[in-house]
């Protein structure tokens, strides 16, 4: 282990505490004491429910809300704080889009088309606002290795098209899509574009005003914060001219017995009280992640997920889905091995003290489409190391004969 | 490398090369058990005569411990009586829940190495689907 994998693994007590290789990262991030103790200090010293209280406990907590917003809006490139509205997590945030925009502006006629490639919670919010609608929902289908391309979307798009949903990175094959490109032919046919960013907020730098997405949702669990807390970006005027998701309080301005007026963006859309100690861990989250810089995140990402598939490709009972070239992948590496299931390969790493994932993560439709019922999946962040893949590669290649095989 | 694993050679035998895994010719009883969330899916085939077992076999896809177990479980009960069946199915699935005496167990013969089950919750589903999917079967015998 070199110095460096040294002090990275030091911010990630579980590592050490609990004798894990996690490979696991496409599903959620392990926590550094900073995240744990930011949402600690909150608790122990601002804690009173925010945006109503007149007292200096609860402006300390509006305070701490509110500059978390703005460390997230700053993250992404929002042009504004109030185009980031907090939720539970990305699925939470895709729904907001299908319940408040969707199934107001879109009627009878009208089309959404979301890619083949979608985990389900970029799938199912569009398989329902289309039946609430009468709205017809297309499915753009990437090729075997993941390629989607906007040409590809040129192709079936039309002025029927309202909403076109694409993930950054998707959580099977780990290739970046082009959502500049694929904004530009949505908006050229009248159609906005969701981006799901589950997948890529925490492993590339994201710029929404540079990629002109309309929307974007993500998850701060995936990205080193607690869980239980997202956000959904989106552009203000679309902000403003959708309705309240859910109703109560936190989010209105004036109550009668017959109706309400609803508080400005983004608060009309955080009915409740919010997750104040998440968005706190969220926001360190993001200075945890911007000490280290993108240079270091992705270079060590980008080395590890080389290092592992060049591995991978002396082995011929191996066979990574996706691209051949390393940089397509951003550390998420979902393969199939001869003769094995994949619970079965789950289990044996887990045998091994490594941490991978096997099923169908979340993306049916996609699996189906490559043919096969379920895959493993290894998906790393930038605290793995050599050591790590090199564990991983080991067992790897034990499996076949645990499981009974000669080689 | 750690050696203590529980895919032992009964159970990789019985996934590699099982012998009740096939099309079965004269089966009065078929039914398919799906575990939706693993993708295993097997079809289960019985020929049953005067309330006896006479033979079964097995189709489908699934995990090594699904189709090890459905192969044990046919290896166990063909030639017995249905209600004889009924009872070793019981057996079988309380050992699963961790609710057995060590005698029950030894009348499930191979079967009874997937006990650890009873401490991998994730695999519970793979273990009981052939066992299950004969119970509703038998049900209607």
């Amino acid at each position: 282990m070199t110095e460096k994998d040294k002090l990275i693994r030091k911010e990630f007590p579980i590592l050490k505490n609990r004798n894990v290789i996690y490979l696991d990262n496409a599903a959620t991030s392990q926590k550094p004491p900073c995240v744990i103790e930011a949402a600690n200090q909150y608790y122990s010293m601002h804690n009173a429910n925010p945006l109503r209280g007149l007292y200096e406990l609860s402006v300390d907590a509006t305070d701490a809300y509110e500059n978390a917003r703005k460390t997230v809006a700053d993250f992404i490139g929002a042009a504004r704080p109030e185009e980031i509205v907090f939720t539970r997590n990305a699925s939470e945030s895709l729904n907001l889009i299908a319940y408040s925009y969707a199934r107001t502006f879109l009627k009878e006629g009208d089309e959404i088309i979301c890619t083949i490639a979608e985990h389900h919670s970029n799938m199912l919010p569009w398989q329902q606002a289309a039946k609430a609608t009468g709205a017809k929902l297309t499915y753009l289908y990437c090729e075997k290795d993941g390629t989607l391309t906007p040409e590809m979307l040129e192709e079936i798009i039309s002025e029927k098209t309202k909403l076109v949903a694409v993930t950054q990175i998707s959580n099977v094959f780990g290739r970046l899509n082009d959502i500049k490109g694929f904004a530009k032919v949505a908006h050229a046919n009248g159609a906005l574009l969701v981006a799901d960013g589950a997948q890529s907020v925490p492993h590339v730098p994201v710029d929404v005003q540079d990629l002109d997405c309309d929307f974007m949702a993500f998850s701060g669990h995936k990205m080193f914060a607690p869980m239980g807390i997202g956000a959904l970006y989106a552009k203000y005027d679309l902000l403003e001219k959708m309705p309240p998701f859910l109703f109560g309080g936190e989010m209105i301005e004036y109550v009668t017995t017959e109706g309400a007026t609803y508080a400005e963006v983004p608060h009309k859309f955080e009915a409740g009280t919010v997750n104040v100690g998440g968005a706190v861990g969220l926001a360190e989250a993001i200075r945890f992640m911007q000490r280290f810089g993108w240079e270091t995140i992705t270079k060590r990402e980008d080395e590890l997920t080389a290092y592992a598939m060049e591995k991978m490709k002396e082995y011929p009972y191996v066979h990574v889905i996706g691209s051949d070239d390393p940089k397509e992948h951003h550390g998420i590496l979902t393969f199939k091995l001869d003769g094995v299931h994949p619970h079965d390969i789950a289990a044996i790493f887990d045998e091994h003290g490594i941490a991978v994932r096997a099923g169908h993560h979340c993306a049916q439709p996609l699996m189906k489409y490559l043919g096969t019922l379920s895959t493993t999946r290894a998906s790393l962040a930038f605290y793995n190391n050599k050591e790590d893949i090199d564990a991983f590669i080991e067992t790897l290649m034990e499996i076949r004969k645990e499981m009974g095989y000669a080689e | 490398m750690q050696n203590n694993t529980f895919y032992n050679e009964v159970l990789t035998d019985h996934n590699l090369h099982p012998v009740h895994k096939h099309h079965l010719e004269g089966a009065n009883f078929s039914l398919e058990g799906v575990n939706p969330s693993c993708g295993d899916d097997i079809v289960l085939s019985l020929k049953v005569e005067d309330g006896k077992i006479v033979d079964g076999a097995y189709e489908g896809d699934g995990c090594a411990i699904s189709q090890a177990s459905a192969d044990m479980m046919l290896d166990l009960v063909i030639g017995k009586s249905k209600d004889e069946a009924q009872r070793l199915a019981d057996i079988f699935l309380r050992m699963i829940k961790g609710t057995v005496t060590e005698e029950e167990m030894e009348e499930l013969e191979e079967a009874s190495i997937l006990s650890d089950v009873s401490h991998m919750p994730a695999r519970v589903k793979c273990a009981v689907l052939g066992w299950h999917t004969m119970q509703e079967m038998l049900e209607e015998v």
